[in-house]
């Protein structure tokens, strides 16, 4: 019985509705773009967030990065041509960590050098990186064919080097690498192993955008080639040459990073205040920053928050607008059908049953938009990834709250309408023409 | 089927409307308009009463009180033994579907529902099955002689025709009265004859009819003539030769 109740209520409501097809499309506009845009927006900026969490954790959560950067030059000492500057990170700053800070798992200092490597008559830049066996641990790099760097290297100071998948490419496009010998500054160098980025562990590659956001991802354009750090101290030195406005200076740096792990997730942010303690007593020149992925990762997610809320918000109001367009819409269709409601009244209608009518004819209107503006919704971020090459993600949770949302209009701007009508007396309205 | 209907039908002579001093006031401003003064009308089972009076004699208004779509400013008002002159609305509504067959004068069809939706309102606010309301709606639409046009809108059919579709809809609950308001009034004669034919063919089944109108024709349909004047009855006449 209440199921036949509910069943003619709602063929009422969509036999009402198709009378006046073009009015109720257009009303239905409102909510479809809408509830679209919602999806829509929620989509690019989850696909955002995920972006922005995939290239932070590849840096490893765990992970303290210390840099070292040029100090901000003295403004005493303008005028004056500095031949020598000597800065940066250390052995001792290494030596000093493992020491003291009682957190560190792994602790990597690495030499990077811009060279250029040459194999038969291809020439690529590349950047050197002289590193130690244990490097594999904390980045996202995993050797897929041959070797990595091992201590016996480091410990002969072997003329030995790993090169990543985009060195590859360029100076072996056919060739098989390992056991090749690169030139790579004045010296060569034989190639022992491959490696590769991980892919990363979130990895949805459902997601058109994927390819084309973990290209941009990896960062450097240029290929990077590892070399024992040792190798690398005697090989390359720690002076170089820096052509700079006021003329060449030398430069002395030992260590360019040096990244610190700590033991879990809790640890990271007392360790960054151990290095800093550390640093601050024996840098005086503001040589060096910390980069702390966890905190990169906290700080995207508050951009992310904010990004959710300012295209939520404008969601929001071209839904209110679609709900306003539908309110209109059927105070209109009351107003035009009092007779109909004076009709039913006086044929046994209660107040409830005109409430129901019409509500359930707002309810259908918004429904089928909600469920029309969650394809749309659903192509708009394809579109977007297709055109745009930005990654989005359509989570189940945001279609779930389009529909509520689209419900809760439905009925938030139902409700007045049918209360009007219902409250409308029988009298005046079978009377009214 | 609501608790009223489970009440033993009154036998044809039983006073099934009675109205007792009844009034009804309207303030107009500061003016108090008294349009029925002191009602007082017994209507029993099977009559066939014919409600005349010229306009703003409170015809209209008396119609509004026994379609139980007003309440009463005074006075008591007792349809099948209950007193209905002070119900809440929802009451109201409910004794206005089980009770009442109205039948007006412009036929008061929904366009967008055809013959037999049109039929099964009074019976969907009074919770009948989908089958059964499908079936006594055909049943009703055969009844008035309208079997070949069940799926037609009200838009498709001659007003003679919509009538009897009204007839149809009034008798659906099967009402303890059915009140006609000038059922004739909008219609030409000769549909105007049909109805008055299937009106006269109800009264002989026994069911009991309330026409208001100012169509002398009517009246000499009737078994009973009041007359209104003023919010007042000026008089009540029965037709011997009718029934």
């Amino acid at each position: 019985m209440f199921l036949f109740r509910f069943k003619r209520t709602l063929k009422l409501g969509v036999k009402s509705l198709w009378m006046h097809r073009l009015r109720s499309t257009l009303t239905m506009l409102g909510i479809i773009f809408g509830v679209s845009s919602v999806v829509a927006m929620l989509a690019i900026g989850e696909g955002a967030s995920r972006d922005a969490q995939e290239k932070i954790s590849q840096l490893g959560s765990r992970n303290i990065i210390i840099k070292t950067v040029p100090p901000p030059e003295d403004k005493s000492s303008v005028g004056q041509q500095q031949t020598l500057k000597e800065y940066g990170l250390t052995y001792a700053d290494a030596e000093r960590f493992r020491g003291a800070i009682p957190n560190v798992r792994v602790l990597v200092p690495n030499r990077l050098i811009s060279e250029q490597a040459l194999y038969r008559n291809n020439r690529v830049s590349i950047e050197v990186v002289g590193t130690v066996p244990w490097y594999t641990e904390i980045s996202s790099l995993r050797t897929t064919y041959g070797r990595f760097i091992t201590s016996i290297d480091t410990h002969y100071k072997q003329a030995v080097c790993v090169i990543d998948e985009l060195v590859r490419k360029d100076l072996f496009s056919f060739d098989d690498p390992l056991g090749q010998m690169v030139k790579i500054g004045g010296d060569y160098y034989r190639v022992i192993g491959i490696v590769t980025a991980k892919k990363a562990t979130t990895s949805a590659s459902q997601v058109q955008g994927q390819q084309n956001s973990s290209k941009g991802g990896s960062g450097a354009n240029t290929g990077k080639i590892y070399i024992p750090l040792t190798t690398a101290r005697t090989r390359f030195g720690e002076m170089s040459v820096q052509i700079g406005t006021s003329g060449a200076t030398l430069e002395r740096v030992e260590l360019q990073e040096i990244i610190v792990q700590s033991q879990t997730i809790d640890q990271v942010l007392s360790t960054r205040r151990s290095v800093m303690t550390i640093l601050s007593r024996f840098h005086k020149k503001n040589d060096y920053e910390i980069v702390v992925p966890l905190e990169l990762m906290q700080r995207a997610k508050d951009v992310q928050r904010i990004f959710t809320i300012v295209l939520g918000s404008i969601a929001a109001i071209s839904l209110l607008v679609g709900g306003i367009g539908i309110m209109n819409i059927m105070m209109a269709t009351v107003s035009e059908r009092t007779r109909e409601i004076g009709i039913r009244r006086a044929l046994g209608a209660r107040k409830r049953d005109i409430v129901m009518q019409f509500l359930s004819e707002t309810l259908i209107l918004t429904l089928c938009g909600g469920i029309l503006g969650m394809a749309v919704g659903s192509l708009v971020p394809a579109l977007v990834t297709y055109f745009g090459q930005m990654r989005t993600v359509i989570t189940p949770g945001s279609l779930i709250m389009a529909f509520g949302i689209s419900a809760a209009v439905g009925i938030a701007f139902g409700i007045y309408p049918a209360y009007r009508a219902a409250n409308m007396d029988p009298i005046e309205s079978l009377r009214h023409e | 089927m609501s608790d009223m209907n489970d009440n033993p039908k009154p036998s044809n002579g039983d006073a099934i409307l009675v109205m007792d001093k009844l009034c009804k006031n309207y303030q107009l401003g500061t003016v108090e308009l008294r349009v029925l003064r002191e009602i007082d009308i017994t209507i029993n089972s099977g009559e066939y009463v014919a409600i005349m009076g010229p306009s703003g004699s409170g015809k209209s208004t008396l119609l509004n009180m026994i379609g139980c779509l007003d309440r009463p400013s005074g006075g008591s008002y007792h349809l099948g033994g209950q007193d209905v002159s002070q119900l809440e609305d929802d009451e109201l509504s409910a004794i206005r579907g089980a009770r009442i067959g109205f039948v007006f004068q412009s036929f008061n069809l929904i366009a967008q529902l055809n013959v037999i939706e049109n039929i099964e309102i009074p019976m969907f606010y009074q919770s009948y099955g989908e089958a059964e309301s499908a079936e006594r709606a055909m049943e009703l639409a055969t009844m008035v002689g309208l079997a070949d046009r069940m799926k037609h809108r009200p838009a498709e059919l001659s007003g003679g025709q919509q009538q009897r579709v009204a007839i149809a809809r009034a008798l659906a609950n099967d009402p303890l009265i059915i009140l006609a308001d000038e059922p004739t009034g909008n219609l030409d004669s000769g549909s105007g004859a049909d109805i008055l034919g299937i009106l006269d063919r109800l009264h002989e089944e026994g069911k009991t009819l309330i026409v208001v109108t100012h169509d002398e024709n009517i009246a000499t349909h009737a078994q009973r003539v009041i007359r209104l004047f003023d919010g007042c009855i000026a008089e009540d006449t029965y037709n011997y030769h009718k029934g």
